[in-house]
Parts: C-alpha cells; structure tokens; sequence
C-alpha cells in the first residue's frame, strides 16, 4: 500500500511512535513475565537484587535443578509446534468432532484436552527424556529452573480443586448466561417497541451497580435459605450459601446487561430479511431464530461467551463472599497465600499459583484475539 | 414481531435480573433500616464455690443469647431508622472535623476516607486511560502492519489479566526485596518502602489501573482510526494543517463518540474500584466505597457479619452512581424522543 506523500511521515515522528510502542509492549508484559519467571525460582533466587540472578537462578542451578541446552531447545521446539498444532489443526478437529455440532462446546472439550495433554506430554515424556540425553552427555544445566512451586500450589495444597470449581463456576455461567442472552438479545434486536429501549436503558443502569451492592442483598437471604424455602420445598431445602449453582446464578444476572446489549449490537447485523425470508418459508419466530439466525451468530456467541468467561473466571468479590472455603474458586482462594505469606516460600508459592490461574487467559487471548477485539468494537461503532 | 414472542424472547434474562438485581436492591434498601441481633436475655447466675465452714457464693448478672428448640440463637430484627447510616457516616465526628479544619480527622473516619479515595482515583485514571489509548492507538496505526497483530497481542495481555492477579504482578515487583524496590534503591542510594505509606500505594494503584484499562481504550480508538477519512486529512493538509492540528481537529473530533463512550464505561468501572485493594493489600493505608461495604460483609472474628451497615454503606455507594448516570440517561431519553 502505498501512501501519499503528503501523509507520509518525518523519521523523527516514526522514531518516537516506534519507541513509545516498544516502551508500552515492555510495560504491558513486564509484569506477567516477572512472575512467571520468579515461579521458577527458588526464593532467594526469585527475590535476588540483581536481574540477572533472578532470570539464570544460580541457586537454583546449584540445586541441580534446570535446563541445560538441549533441555531449552527441546522445550522451544515443544511449544513450538503446540503453538502450530493449536492454531492449524485443532480448529479442524474442533468443527469436525464437535459434540451435537455446538462447536462452543467442542472449543471448550478441545482447549481443556490440550492443556492437560500438553502438561501430560510435557512432564510425562519430555523431561524424563531430556534428563537421560544430559546424564549421558554428561550437560551442566545452562539456567536454573524448578517445578517444585507449582508442585506445591497444585499438589500439596490441592490447587487443583480450586481449578475444578472455577471451571464449574465459569462454565455453567458461560452456558447459562448466553442461552439466556442470545434469546433475549435477538427479541431486543428485532423489536422497535418502547419497551425494548426501556430494557436496554434499565439494564445500562444495572450494568454501573457495583456488586457488593446486590451481595449486600443476596448474603443474608442465602445464609438463611433454608428456612425460607422450608414451607415450599420441605426438607430438601438447600441453603444457597457456599453453593455453586448460586453464584452461578448471581453472576449470570450480574453479566446479564452487559450481554444482552452485545448480543443484540451483533443480532443487528444481522439482517432482518433473513428471518423474514424464513417466516415466509413457514418458520415459527423461534424456529426462524434457531435454524436460520443462529447458524449465522455463532462469531457474536463466542465473542460474548469469551467476556462471560472473563467475568466469571476473574470474579474475586461474589465468588468470595458467596461461596465457603470447600466450593472456593482460583481467584479467592489465592487470598489464602496472603494470610500465610510469610516467608519467601509461600510468596514464591504464591506467584506459581498467580501464574496458575494467568496461563488459561494467556491461552484465550492467543486462540481468540480476532474475537476479542471484534467483541470490544463492536459494542462502541454503535456508540 | 409480536408482543407476545417478544416477551417470550426476553422473559428468561428479564426474570434473571428482576430476581437477581432488581429484588436485592429493594431489600438491601429496606435492611438499611433496620438491624437483626440475636435476642439477648438477662439472668442470674449463682456460683459457689467449696470454702471452709461455708461455700463461697457470688451471683452475678449474665447475658446471654436465648436459643431456640434447636439450640440456634433466636434473633429479631428491629427498625433502627437512620442509625447505620449514622453509624457509617458518623456525621458528628465529621462536621467536628470539618469545624476544626481537620483534614486528617475527617479522614479517619472509613467513609470519608474511602469516599475521598473513590473520587480523586475516578477522576485521575479517567485522563490518563484515555491520553495513554490514543496514544496507543495512533503508534500503533503509525507502524508497519507486520508487527500490529503481536502488538495487539502483548497490549491485551493487561487487559485479560484477572484484576486481582494483575495488582499482585505488580505489588511483587514492588514488594520489600521485589526488583523494582532494589532498583530504585541502587538508582537513589535511599531504602524504599513502597507499601508502608498511603500515597505511594495509591500511585501503584492508578497505575495499574491505567494498565489494565488502556489496552480497552486502545483497541477502541484503533477500531475508530480505521474509519477516519483521508478525504478530510487530505483537505487539511492542503489548508497547511500541521500534524498536531490534523490531530485535533479531524480526527479527535471523528473519535469523540468513541471517547465519550470509554469516558462513561471507565467512570462506571472506576468508581467500583475494589480489586485494587484486594491484590495490593492496602486496607490499613488506602480503601474504597466497594471494599468498604465488602468488608463489612465479610465475617468479623467473632462470625458475625454487618449487614445493615453494609447496606447502608451500599445504599450511600449507591447516590453516586445515580449522580454518575443521571447526565447520561437525560442524554439517551432526549435523544430517544428526538428519534420518534
């Protein structure tokens, strides 16, 4: 492409536009990078004053515990071609395999069969693998490396049960709350009426609450469930508190707002022929909507499943407010470390376990980044 | 369509939120009134115990909660009117605050402080998120299109990051022995203690939120700077237009919808502001509206959790995002109206 002259621009400005970028990409990764290399540290290492101790970890190193050259390139080339086998044959499998054709569905079986597959391969076959190559050539490790952090996180302190309440957290509000949305969203969409402004205004108004306000409302009606609902249900009468399904439930309401409004920006789209070419054909509003528009929306429903995701997987308040300490998910249950935190251990603890929950995010925005961004413009073109 | 299919349509998500939204915020309104307590009772207690000759007796008056069949504590609630908010603004020990000029009295007061936080946070991010996006937005339309996709890659790493993860990142890069702490003090030649006084934690915070918020800010203005049209750029360049005032006056003004919007998203989101206080673990120094009410929610030692002043610190929290949106929602009613 080629642009006119006039608006080309002076070196100078290219230069400061170019170093303020790289500037911003430092500042924007830093951060995560910093923590993931420290959560491969042994503390002193992890908290050394020089930059340098932290990134090689020569105690660790002394430890006999780190990767030595082939052991970095072998790891290289691992990620390299999960990278490759992600973004080329996975999306291939997922459309030909996915279950009931609900390719969402198959996107989320495929994702969480990477990722154990990749921890499986990685840690099953590939290390003991590299371990013999270097014993029999007899390699020095070239950088200090160790798992024990994450060892500790996930095994000893049963991360992994935290992990399994996050995914039934975010999964059930993922499902839930966009087969409440799209339905709700493509009545808004196609309805002109008063009402549906209405709606739309009232839930941009719901959408500025902050949530403690409604956790105020639901704390003591949970814990007192039980007897609330003794007259109706008997003794079979759940209390809500510290249950699942419950902060499913909350946090779908909460995300409902911010949903539906995406939801119909993307049903609007949409053309309206379509559904009346269908309702000519015979179709029924809801037939319409299932065969025809729906079919064609599956770019909107990721989208807005992607950012129901994030609410729910990222939810720190409700979910430590309204669940108890054996239904906790990730994201408050990394509190626990702060209580502990006392020595450098626990805080190196700590950090494994905020890379633990960061990775499936980092995993998200690769896979999905055309979503993402698709997702956040199109609630703003319609201003 | 129909009114009956529409309501078919939307019944599911409008009962979500009726049940879920609209119904706790009539009974947070209503617990803001009144008080439960456990249902204390008086009695008199006799102890003896073995002396010589006779047995040492006292009698003393106890209370002690009654219990019901079960040998759960029986509580009731009664209407207290105006007494937890009185009890979260303290009214008194403010306006004596107040009289006297003293600030730092004032700000003693949990409310007062973590109004005063709220505030001056919202309206300082609000500048910085949008400057830093536009500014991100236009380096990134300036650069070659090979390295955009990693770009937007790396910027929305920021934005993904689960918020309380995202403030821990950073408070380890500051902790006592974090790095960034020992390079400031190598630079300085000073010992830095970054978490042990209010403002340099706040300066953290405001960081970390431009951080994590201006990815948003940049993915938006980027979507708008795709639109602007060279025809106009063009027409002010023959005018003698300098780049600055291209910049101001043909494509800030094309943004301006887009600019509004983030505007109103952030100050929503900001004025929630919680995690911060969370991940940095500043609750002794800095605290906000939301954490507030969090933490009254929160059980205290002895189990017991404040309800009716949550919900008055919720109702109070409450008056100032109807200030926010009031502006907003007489803007999309006129031009609703304008519409029909």
């Amino acid at each position: 492409m080629s642009t006119p002259k006039a608006l080309r621009q002076p070196a100078s400005l290219r230069l400061v536009s170019g170093a303020f970028l790289t500037l911003w990409c430092l500042i924007a990764a830093f951060p995560i990078l910093w923590i993931t290399v420290m959560s491969v540290k042994v503390p002193i290492d992890a908290f050394a004053a020089n930059p340098l101790d932290v990134i090689l970890g020569p105690l660790t190193k002394a430890q006999g515990r780190g990767l030595s050259l082939i052991g970095i390139a072998a790891w290289a080339g691992y990620l390299w071609l999960t990278f490759r086998a992600c973004t080329r044959g996975l999306p291939q499998l997922v459309a030909r395999f996915s279950p009931f054709g609900i390719t969402a569905l198959g996107w989320l079986i495929a994702a969480l069969a990477a990722g154990i597959l990749f921890v499986a391969v990685g840690f099953g076959v590939l290390t003991p693998l590299i371990g013999a190559i270097d014993a029999a050539l007899g390699l020095e490790p070239l950088i200090g490396l160790t798992t024990q952090h994450y060892q500790a996180v996930w095994v000893e302190n049963a991360f992994w049960r935290n992990f399994v309440n996050s995914l039934i957290v975010t999964g059930g509000v993922v499902t839930v709350s966009l087969t409440v949305g799209t339905l709700a969203g493509y009545g808004l969409a196609r309805s002109g009426s008063n009402l549906a402004f209405w709606i739309l205004i009232v839930a941009l108004v719901f959408r500025a609450l902050p949530h403690s306000v409604l956790v105020a409302g639901y704390l003591p009606v949970f814990i007192n469930s039980a007897e609330y609902l003794r007259p109706i249900l008997g003794d079979a009468a759940p209390t809500l508190y510290g249950k699942p399904f419950a902060v499913i439930a909350v946090l779908v309401a909460i995300n409902q707002p911010f949903t539906i409004w995406m939801l119909r920006s993307f049903f609007q789209s949409i053309p309206a022929e379509l559904d009346e070419a269908a309702r000519v054909d015979g179709c029924t509003h809801f037939q319409a909507f299932r065969r025809v528009i729906m079919p064609v929306m599956w770019p909107g429903v990721i989208t807005t499943g992607l950012f129901s995701f994030l609410l729910g997987y990222n939810d720190f308040l409700v979910t430590s407010l309204l669940l108890d300490a054996s239904n906790q998910t990730m994201v408050p249950a990394i509190a626990g470390y702060f209580n502990r935190e006392t020595t450098t251990t626990d805080q190196v603890q700590a950090v494994a376990a905020a890379v633990s929950i960061t990775a499936p995010l980092f995993l998200l925005v690769m896979v999905f980044q055309r979503q993402i961004v698709s997702g956040l413009t199109a609630g703003a073109v319609k201003g | 369509m129909k009114f009956r299919t529409f309501a078919a349509f939307v019944a599911p998500s409008l009962l979500m939120m009726f049940v879920f939204i609209a119904v706790p915020l009539v009974s947070v309104f209503l617990q803001s009134f009144e008080q439960t307590q456990p249902v204390v009772e008086r009695i008199e207690v006799e102890s003896c115990t073995p002396g010589f000759v006779t047995q040492n007796c006292t009698t003393e008056i106890r209370t002690q909660p009654v219990l019901d069949e079960s040998g759960r504590v029986v509580t009731q609630t009664v209407f207290t009117g105006l007494e937890s908010y009185r009890n979260v603004l303290e009214p008194a020990r403010a306006m004596a605050a107040i009289r006297a000029g003293d600030w730092s009295g004032l700000m003693a007061i949990d409310f007062w402080k973590a109004l005063r936080f709220t505030l001056t946070f919202t309206l300082i991010t609000l500048p910085l998120v949008i400057g830093v996006g536009l500014a991100i937005a236009l380096a990134v339309n300036n650069a070659s299109r090979t390295i955009r996709g990693p770009v937007i890659f790396v910027s929305l790493l920021p934005f993904i990051i689960t918020p309380v993860i995202g403030a821990l990142s950073i408070r380890w890069l500051f902790v006592g022995d974090g790095i960034l702490t020992q390079a400031i003090e190598w630079w300085t030649g000073h010992q830095v203690y970054m978490f042990a006084q209010g403002w340099t934690i706040e300066l953290l915070m405001l960081f970390y939120r431009v951080w994590h918020v201006a990815p948003f800010a940049f993915v938006i203005f980027y979507a708008g700077l795709q639109t602007v049209n060279t025809d106009s750029l063009e027409a002010a360049i023959i005018d003698g237009a300098t780049r600055f005032e291209r910049l101001r006056y043909v494509i800030v003004p094309h943004l301006m919808p887009l600019i509004v919007f983030i505007a109103l998203i952030h100050l929503m989101d900001a004025y929630r502001v919680f995690d911060e206080v969370v991940g940095f673990r500043s609750e002794a120094h800095v605290i906000s509206l939301q954490w507030l009410t969090y933490h009254f929610l929160e059980p205290d030692s002895t189990g017991n959790r404040a309800i009716s002043r949550a919900s008055a610190s919720a109702m109070l929290t409450m008056i100032g995002i109807v200030i926010l949106l009031v502006p907003l929602l007489r803007k999309t009613w006129r031009d609703h109206k304008g519409a029909h």
